[in-house]
């Protein structure tokens, strides 16, 4: 069998080498050093990722429309964003001569700062996380919530119609979802006990009969993970919900009068949003850290975390992919309309679920009520049966 | 008072300023907004993390957006051709010192009464909160439900286009 | 200087800040934004008595500062749908023109 303590070593060798570095210094400096250590370690990683994540992108969707992706810059296209990195350094920075030049600027560095902020309380492995906080949930949500305003700052210091009229549509997206990705959070919450990021993936950790106690492997769970999920591609203006910046309706949306390097600013706040709310996601429904099943615990935990991400990151593409982008009010409708009322069913079955105590009617009697809701919800309650000529309704 | 406190103080009413003196609404909303930061960040010294968090998520996340789009909404954006200012601004002003005065003389003048030493940290956590608000808090819970769900309909009905008569 | 008498001083300021604003501007946004502030800084008072009071642990400031941020969140919704509602029938945010029933 493998040696224990080397696998425990593997899986804390972050925590041990900071703590090997630290110790270099005096003593009053430590705690301050510790703390920047971990900060630039994650201002390293992740961008790194978002690298990755964008060759990934390139070459996937290449693939699923029957194309090769970037395929010049270095074998296979690897280094391609390196030449994307250092085309948006160099490139000229426009600032429109109407535009209002401190907003204009501020926009992207606010999105940057306050996307970043949210790392601090996701567990990337065991012990692994910035700041342990009581209301580390909370947080988060905090920080995602400040996201939109930055939209807005970008729409609207560009004073160009098609900016404004995108960031409205984003703020107005993002507004309408944040309300299910909160609810189908709080029934996590609910079930664990605590707004604690560390506590639900602790609650997590369990194993039964070698599989896992994940919330998605639950009724419950596994509707809010899809609601999440659904939730998280809106929060984070992925197909099929970009349509504040697809090329095709509204040149670039909110960004459409930025170049060189603050596009790279908000390209950057995007997708590693998408990485961040992929980690709430893990962390909240697939267990953060934890191994899929008890016999693979000897993986470090950092690697499933990261494996659960990139994961998550994958299927993020493939729906760009694979479906066409929803229309601005179905996409509200969407929101209010089907997603929020399943959010709101979802924490009532979760609650039924704690409470019917252990035994298999909870499990039947769960999914027959998120089963029967999503069909009545999703069959009936959507349909618009009223084929006519469309009345339009002018903006004042 | 530590450093820390002054600058986070001097970013509040340093953004409270902003917000009141500036031509632009939008910059004036903007400024409101680092004026909401900056007492979440009080709050946060202050030992209440739920209260800071809830001040973020709540103020930034959801009253300023309400608030910009309401000046966009208003075309406030475009500067009034009589200025800024109200008619009567220096009586307002006048008003605003006197108040001020008022209550800075009452906080100087009953530092004999108010506790000197420092009392330790109290932690919260959220379980503590939650249990306040069901056990102790609830029927101010249940007002509050209701008084949302009263202004969210009401928001809605008194800012939706009326259908004109006979369409 | 207690720690807690500059917090009060510091929500002082930030109230007659909000005062002023409420009582000078001209565009009735600016008003609710005035008032918004001055709700925030009675929240700070309310924290800073709180944390500096004897009893800590019975969480009655936080509690009330809770309850204070979603009522006050109810009325910025309501009071902008207000002006929103004004805006389309009087063409105009400005307080100064907007002083009659008439009309």
């Amino acid at each position: 069998m493998i040696d224990k303590p080397i696998v425990d070593q593997l899986d804390q060798v972050f925590i041990l080498l900071e703590r090997w570095i630290v110790s270099f210094l005096p003593a009053g400096w430590q705690a301050v050093a510790s703390v920047v250590l971990n900060v630039v370690a994650i201002i390293a990683v992740f961008p790194a990722l978002f690298a990755i994540a964008v060759l990934l992108e390139r070459k996937g969707l290449g693939r699923m429309q029957n194309r090769l992706g970037p395929n010049r810059v270095g074998p296979f296209g690897l280094f391609q964003p390196i030449a994307d990195g250092l085309k948006s350094l160099t490139k000229e920075d426009i600032v429109p001569i109407s535009a209002d030049p401190v907003v204009h600027f501020l926009a992207p560095v606010f999105l940057v700062v306050v996307v970043f902020m949210g790392y601090a309380v996701l567990p990337m492995g065991r012990n692994m996380t910035l700041v342990k906080m009581d209301a580390g949930l909370l947080f988060y949500f905090a920080m995602g919530a400040s996201t939109e305003l930055s939209v807005f700052m970008a729409g609207w210091s560009s004073r160009n119609k098609y900016s404004l009229l995108g960031a409205m549509r984003a703020v107005a997206q993002m507004i309408s979802y944040e309300v299910p990705l909160l609810m189908s959070s709080v029934a996590v919450v609910m079930i664990t006990g605590s707004l604690s990021l560390e506590k639900i993936v602790a609650a997590q950790n369990q194993y039964s009969y070698g599989l896992p106690h994940w919330y998605i492997f639950t009724p419950w769970g596994f509707a809010g993970f899809a609601l999440f999920a659904v939730a998280a591609t809106a929060e984070t203006n992925r197909s099929p919900f970009d349509l504040p910046e697809g090329e095709s309706e509204l040149v670039a949306g909110y960004f459409t009068e930025y170049s060189g390097f603050k596009f790279a600013e908000f390209f950057l706040g995007e997708y590693v949003g998408m990485l961040s709310i992929s980690g709430l996601g893990a962390t909240l429904f697939l267990g953060g850290w934890s191994a899929p099943l008890a016999i693979l615990g000897w993986v470090p935990s950092w690697i499933w975390f990261f494996g659960k991400v990139m994961l998550s990151i994958c299927v993020f593409i493939w729906l760009r992919g694979t479906l066409p982008r929803l229309r601005q009010d179905q996409l509200m409708n969407f929101a209010w309309k089907f997603v929020l009322p399943l959010t709101l069913l979802n924490l009532m079955v979760a609650a039924m679920w704690r409470f019917l105590g252990e035994g298999w009617e909870r499990w039947v009697i769960c999914s027959a009520v998120l089963l029967i809701a999503y069909v009545a919800m999703g069959r009936i309650g959507m349909r618009h049966g009223h084929i006519g000529t469309r009345k339009y309704r002018y903006a004042e | 008072m530590s450093i820390v406190f002054y600058i986070v103080a001097a970013l509040a009413v340093g953004g409270a300023l902003a917000a009141v003196l500036l031509k632009n609404t939008v910059h004036c909303a903007l400024a409101l907004t680092i004026a909401f930061a900056g007492i979440a960040l009080l709050f946060l010294q202050l030992d209440a993390q739920f209260a800071g968090f809830a001040q973020i998520l709540v103020y930034i996340g959801a009253v300023a957006i309400l608030v910009v789009f309401a000046i966009l909404l208003t075309r406030g954006s475009e500067t009034p051709k009589d200025g800024v200012y109200g008619r009567k601004w220096p009586l307002g002003l006048v008003i605003a010192a006197a108040v001020f005065s008022d209550l800075a003389w009452a906080v100087l003048q009953s530092a004999r009464v108010l506790p000197h030493e420092a009392i330790s940290a109290p932690t919260v956590t959220v379980l503590q909160i939650g249990n306040a608000l069901i056990g102790r808090y609830v029927l101010p819970l249940e007002i509050i439900a209701l008084l949302l769900t009263a202004a969210l309909i009401g928001a809605v009905i008194v800012a939706m286009h009326e259908k004109e008569a006979g369409k | 200087m207690t720690p807690l008498m500059s917090y009060l001083l510091v929500a002082a300021l930030l109230f007659a800040i909000g005062l002023a604003g409420a009582l000078t501007r001209r565009n009735a946004i600016l008003v609710l934004i005035g008032i918004e502030l001055m709700l925030n800084a009675a929240n700070l008072n309310l924290i800073a008595f709180w944390r500096y009071g004897p009893h800590p642990e019975s969480l009655t400031g936080m509690m009330f500062a809770i309850f204070s941020i979603a009522v006050a969140a109810a009325e910025a919704a309501v009071g902008l749908g207000l002006v929103i509602s004004i805006h389309r029938h009087a063409r105009t945010t400005d307080l100064d023109a907007i002083n009659r029933m008439k009309g």
